[in-house]
């Protein structure tokens, strides 16, 4: 019997481990393919054709590759900074200060996260056409209604991790501050931004990813001449397939994973008890 | 000279809520003060009024002759031990203890100095470099005690400082609060709802309940002298035994009987007399009362606390409780004898309502 259960045990684990594998097959092959066939020398994606940093060469020296990247970079450095800025502060008057109204302001800040983004697109879309009906202003669709359009999605992300990160400080320290002789400016600036920085680094890290990730609601809101590196891969495919591709996505991984790690690294740094 | 604070028909209200319902309290310079009372009863408020951290609704408000009315806290000569310390977690010992010196502006070199100072003061010395969080309860509590005393305020306000530590901590430490403040001669105002601590260490105390200030004293007047019923009941065990004052000198309780107790209610007033179980004999039924008034009841239980024997005597109306000190070789009491409870004259304390 307990040579039995013991051979049982022994499949299932056999088995979950199988599953495993192929779970992180599923999730890693295409990218270790991606990454493989950035350095291969051929005109086709997914032929190896021998090794070459030609691809590379050709992302360095590909002008409208280097506007692209310069745009999304621009773009992404401008929105996370408001967005990171306008967050904080929405997160520190819903969780500091009682108003009327206060919950309504709470569930419709939440609201960009959850609506689709296609939905979200068009809202902005069709806000910047009104804006020159309604009030007359002609905003030219390009790099200003971009950094916007970033803006308006990421301060819902940038205040949730802010706030999740003030709830947990109590209110008592501002106190002790101010009693300490501390004006309400001294016990922000010496108490509460330092105990929820790793909550405002981590949501600019958050922000900063999502804008540089952005394809759909930038569609929507770009111009001519002004488009980001994602919209422009997404452009190069329709035009047909070169292994550009492949290192531009590499690049734009990289980058990707890099803003990740910090940003857990942030949250981890002093992730000690705030209370 | 002075006084301390002084607080003149304030009143506190949060929306409808009224927390603090038109108090009027002197405290003198150097004085250990509490306040204290069941939780809500408007202590905590009236301490957050003085520290600023709430705003009188009405009256006013004055430290060292100053109004200070909606004066913000960092204006104020006052410095708060919070309930729960309050520390600043990404501070060490050395910048918690220091951050007031430093918003006050003081030299950095000084400040440093006397936060060192402060540490060694509350027996902290060596360990400036330590986090909150590397600290004991204990330990966290000096340094609030520390971080509060290093700015020299007029007055010390404490809010249920010692609520989180264990008992035999908690003992010690109100020793250590007590000697500091001899030694310091600023005034404590202390908020607790734990009436032995209360009574242990203050000058004076003030009881309050459901906002309003039932009575201020010294230890021995607010437990000799209760002013009214709840302060009778709130401060050490007594038996409240109903009835009705005939004159100035009698009462006459719910069974009839009339018992001697002086009192400067009309008559007619319904009251309490307040017999404490460490005032109230027993004695055999058939030896008559030597002065002063004699119940006869029944033991109904007996409770052994060690140092003392607690009788509960079922009277014919109510229970009242007896405590007797743990003598050797005397003859216990059972169950079901029948005793009589007797008192000397001026052991009680009427109390109206």
């Amino acid at each position: 019997m307990a040579g039995n259960a013991q051979q049982l045990r022994g499949n299932t684990r056999w088995v979950l481990s199988l599953n495993a594998v192929l779970v992180y097959v599923f999730f890693y092959a295409p990218i270790a393919l991606l990454i493989l066939y950035s350095f291969s020398d051929d005109q086709l994606v997914g032929r190896w054709g021998g090794f070459t940093l030609d691809w590379y060469r050709a992302f360095g020296q590909n002008d409208e590759v280097q506007n692209a990247l310069s745009v999304s970079l621009r773009v992404a450095l401008i929105s996370t900074l408001l967005s990171v800025v306008l967050g904080t502060m929405a997160a520190l008057s819903l969780e500091r200060f009682r108003f009327r109204g206060n919950r309504i302001f709470d569930a419709l800040l939440y609201l960009p996260v959850i609506i689709p983004d296609v939905t979200m697109a068009v809202m902005m879309l069709i806000f910047f056409t009104s804006l020159d009906d309604i009030i007359g202003l002609q905003v030219t669709k390009g790099f200003t209604t971009i950094t916007l359009s970033h803006v308006a999605f990421s301060i819902s992300f940038v205040s949730i991790v802010v706030r999740a990160r003030l709830a947990g400080m109590s209110e008592t320290l501002e106190e002790a501050a101010q009693d300490l002789y501390a004006s309400r400016w001294q016990a922000f600036r010496f108490v509460t931004l330092p105990l929820i920085l790793p909550g405002i680094v981590g949501g600019a890290l958050l922000a900063l990813t999502l804008s540089l990730d952005d394809v759909v609601i930038t569609q929507f809101v770009a111009g001519p001449g002004s488009t980001t590196l994602p919209v422009y891969v997404f452009g190069l495919i329709r035009r047909g397939v070169s292994p550009l591709i492949n290192a531009v996505s590499v690049v734009m991984l990289a980058a990707s994973v890099l803003l990740v790690v910090l940003s857990l690294v942030a949250q981890r740094a002093r992730g000690g008890s705030v209370t | 000279m002075t006084a301390a604070v002084e607080i003149t028909g304030v009143t506190k209200r949060f929306d409808d809520v009224v927390a603090v319902d038109d108090i009027d309290l002197t405290i003198a310079d150097g004085e250990f003060f509490a306040m204290l009372g069941p939780s809500g009863c408007g202590k905590t408020t009236t301490l957050r009024m003085i520290a600023g951290l709430e705003f009188p609704t009405e009256g006013s408000l004055q430290i060292f002759g100053e109004e200070v009315g909606t004066l913000p806290p960092n204006k104020r000569p006052v410095n708060t031990v919070f309930q729960n310390y309050a520390l600043f977690p990404h501070m060490n010992l050395l910048e918690n203890v220091g951050f007031g010196l430093k918003m006050k502006g003081v030299a950095k070199q000084e400040a440093t100095q006397r936060a060192l100072a402060a540490i060694e003061l509350v027996q902290l010395g060596g360990m400036e470099k330590r986090r909150p969080n590397q600290l004991s309860g204990g330990q966290q509590q000096r340094v609030a005690l520390a971080r509060a005393l290093v700015n020299e305020p007029k007055v010390l306000l404490l809010d249920e400082p010692l609520g989180a530590l264990d008992l035999k901590l908690r003992q010690e430490m109100q020793g250590e609060l007590k000697s500091l403040q001899r030694d310091l001669g600023v005034s404590f105002v202390f908020v607790t709802h734990d009436q032995e601590e209360a009574l242990t260490m203050s000058d004076r105390i003030a009881v309050m309940d459901q906002g309003k200030l039932l009575q201020v004293g010294t230890p021995e007047e607010i437990y000799e002298r209760p002013a009214n019923r709840f302060v009778a009941d709130f401060i050490g065990q007594t038996n409240l035994l109903e009835g009705t004052v005939a004159d100035a000198m009698t009462v006459v309780l719910e069974n009839g009987t009339r018992v001697a107790a002086a009192s400067d209610h009309a008559a007619g007033t319904k009251v309490a007399l307040s017999l404490r179980p460490e005032r109230a004999k027993l004695a055999p039924r058939d030896i008559a009362p030597s002065d002063g008034a004699g119940i006869d009841g029944t033991v109904a239980g007996i409770t052994y606390l060690g140092n003392a024997l607690v009788y509960r005597v079922a009277l014919d109306w109510m229970e009242v409780e007896v405590r007797d000190e743990n003598r050797p070789n005397a003859d216990r009491l059972t169950a079901g004898d029948a005793v009589r409870v007797t008192w000397e004259p001026g052991a009680v304390a009427v109390v109206a309502e």
